[in-house]
């Protein structure tokens, strides 16, 4: 891997070294016409050839623009109650019947996939955060990288789902008091999945850095007089974007599921706000009469989870460069 | 080999008394009151009274010391008294629930044998499952058996235990009613009828945690056997002319199969902790549903022991797989 970020910088490339020195003929020339192809566009050659990820890329993105921009095509009030229609099945008026309550469940299932999908990528952000600065900070400070790693062990040992419970139950009432009810109980959800799911990423991150450090151009940025924030922001941050990447879509995918599991084990948001947990938790009381009510929540928390698991998979076929172009 | 293990146990004890200290400092933040259930009538002084006999009353750290006291001086000699006949515990105080007033340790005791057995078999099935697909996956790498077993494995990934117990649920105990739908622990095994039932009665759950395990050991499994297969000893056991089945099997295998024993004794405690899922879905009161039934109860002490035990359980089980791998591997013994 080397450098992109300094393609801009006078530093002469290795390769036109050669040309340089005799006279360029006819195909350098043409090669020098042709613009440079870009990493980013490997990459997504790569990631084409790859069906599974891009089937996962499509059925993504189509999940979540039927979860956000659903609600502007149909338009009826998840909390909307009509007692009178309760417990309908699948027709023209309800494609996914109605609850106990006579609510729309396919616009419950909208509502409930923007929270469990903000959740989800609100908290690997938060994830990705705190696992890339430990990481590259105990990568790079030698004398960080002990105690840094040493506490990321610790948390790895914690029991984290029953944790989770015990931090959802402590600080639920406080949080919502603060901040209202559901954006607090976002907050803590968030936050809680957060600050138990950055060990990995730390780990991958710091491994990385510690072979970059290594490497010649960054002896090079030293050399020039690189202040130590510089070279992490400009040469070592650029290089190990693809383990974060990677890291990334996995962290989407388990805080999906963290989240539902919190909702299912009825310790996540409040009823009357669906996610896709909730609404699986509420379906179970209905399970021998209407089993369609588990089955929608349920498989739209499954085919989230597998098209970011396959994401993940191919992005990180088509970030190894090793791979690249086989 | 016997320094090494020392070595491990040794920087065992600060992790779990790290462990202790973040449990314990999370529930001492606890809004909950154990008072709040008392009658108003009750007056001020008798409640700060049974506050006081709760263990309520004191400092922090004096709690803390006393709390690591009872579980790790205390509680052991209950066992000891236990198992011996002997009186070595008497007239000391215990760590007692807020919701029973009864040792905790005792209900965690009647409650983990439920656990251990859906927990286990699950697990010892998803191994027997997950070793021979693995292996015959990395044999036969991109066949149409691999491509299946990435697919299958994919999908244990991403159906979480609460959806797929549910729909197995669905499918076998509504729409089929082969098996119960509800786990009954009050049933005594002691005809062939009641085996039968016992059996069917376990199937579902142990189905639900043996689906995510061996998605994951079958992968782990593959990748491990993938790295030895394209190893210059291979070429060489093979161009000595021994049988591909002696090949794989005992040269390759053994070599892959370092690494996965010690990711299994690494999943057995966090087979603990995400039953408690699969426990609640399938009303298995085993300690799992403890622990929600104690964190929906606001039982401070009862949280405090289960989540502690899981952590003990981590920790220990971290403990076996790095002396398992430094006796499998002698490469990491003398580093």
């Amino acid at each position: 891997m080397t450098d992109h970020n300094h393609s801009d910088t006078l530093i002469p490339d290795e390769g036109l070294a050669p040309a340089s020195t005799a006279l360029p003929t006819a195909d350098v020339l043409e090669e020098l016409a042709t613009p440079p192809r870009s990493q980013w566009r490997d990459v997504w050659d790569q990631f084409k050839t790859h069906k599974g990820a891009m089937l996962g890329a499509v059925l993504f993105i189509f999940i979540v623009a039927a979860v956000y921009l659903g609600p502007f095509l149909w338009t009826i009030d998840p909390t909307q109650i009509d007692i009178r229609s309760r417990n309908q099945g699948p027709s023209f008026a309800h494609p996914f019947g109605t609850d106990q309550l006579g609510r729309d469940i396919m616009a419950r299932m909208m509502s409930g996939g923007q929270t469990s999908v903000s959740v989800g990528i609100t908290a690997m952000l938060l994830a990705l955060f705190l696992g890339s600065f430990i990481g590259v900070v105990a990568g790079f400070f030698r004398r960080l990288d002990g105690p840094l790693m040493r506490l990321t062990d610790l948390f790895l040992a914690l029991p984290l789902l029953p944790l989770l419970l015990v931090m959802m139950l402590l600080f639920r009432e406080p949080l919502s008091a603060a901040f209202g009810l559901e954006r607090g109980i976002f907050i803590l959800i968030v936050c809680a999945i957060g600050i138990t799911s950055w060990m990995p990423t730390a780990r991958i991150v710091r491994g990385d850095v510690l072979a970059i450090k290594e490497r010649e151009f960054v002896l090079a940025a030293r050399s020039i007089g690189t202040s130590n924030s510089q070279i992490i922001t400009r040469h070592i941050l650029p290089n190990v974007l693809s383990p974060i990447m990677v890291s990334a879509t996995l962290g989407i995918a388990t805080a999906i599921i963290t989240e539902s599991a919190l909702s299912f084990l009825g310790l996540g948001f409040p009823p009357d706000f669906p996610t896709w947990g909730r609404l699986l938790f509420d379906g179970v009381d209905y399970l021998q009469q209407y089993p369609e009510r588990v089955f929608w929540p349920g498989l739209a928390i499954s085919l989230t989870v597998l098209s970011v698991n396959y994401l993940g998979d191919g992005l990180r076929d088509a970030l190894d460069p090793r791979i690249r172009g086989r | 080999m016997l320094n090494f293990t020392i070595r491990r146990l040794i920087l065992a004890v600060p992790t779990l008394l790290f462990i202790s200290l973040v449990i314990f400092l999370l529930l001492e933040l606890a809004p909950g009151d154990p008072m709040a259930q008392v009658p108003l009538t009750v007056p001020p002084e008798v409640k700060e009274k049974m506050r006081e006999a709760l263990g309520l009353g004191q400092p922090m750290h004096i709690r803390f010391w006393k709390w690591i006291v009872q579980f790790f001086w205390i509680e052991p000699q209950v066992l000891i008294d236990a198992m011996f006949g002997t009186t070595f515990s008497e007239g000391d105080l215990r760590v007692i629930s807020w919701q029973t007033r009864s040792p905790v340790m005792d209900i965690v005791v009647q409650r983990i044998p439920q656990t251990l057995w859906v927990v286990g078999t699950a697990y010892v099935v998803a191994i027997l499952i997950a070793l021979p697909i693995g292996i015959y996956s990395a044999y036969r790498q991109y066949s149409w058996f691999d491509q299946m077993g990435t697919f299958v494995s994919m999908i244990g990934f991403s159906v979480p235990p609460f959806f797929s117990g549910v729909l197995v649920i669905v499918i076998f105990s509504v729409q089929l009613g082969w098996f119960p739908s509800i786990y009954d622990t009050t049933l005594v095994v002691n005809s062939w009828d009641s085996f039968v039932l016992q059996l069917k009665q376990m199937i579902m759950p142990v189905m639900v945690l043996a689906l995510q395990i061996t998605a994951q050991l079958s992968r782990f499994m593959r990748a491990s056997m993938l790295d030895n297969l394209n190893q210059d000893y291979v070429r060489t056991a093979r161009a000595k002319g021994l049988s591909e089945y002696v090949v794989v099997m005992v040269h390759v295998l053994r070599n892959s199969m370092i690494p996965v024993v010690t990711v299994i004794a690494l999943g057995i405690p966090a087979i603990f902790g995400g039953a408690i899922i699969t426990e609640q879905v399938f009303k298995v009161n085993g300690i799992g549903q403890l622990l929600i039934g104690a964190i929906q109860a606001n039982d401070l002490p009862m949280v405090q022991t289960l989540t502690f035990i899981f952590a003990v359980l981590i920790v220990l089980f971290n403990l076996i797989a790095d002396v398992l791998y430094g006796i499998l591997d002698p490469r990491i013994r003398y580093d």
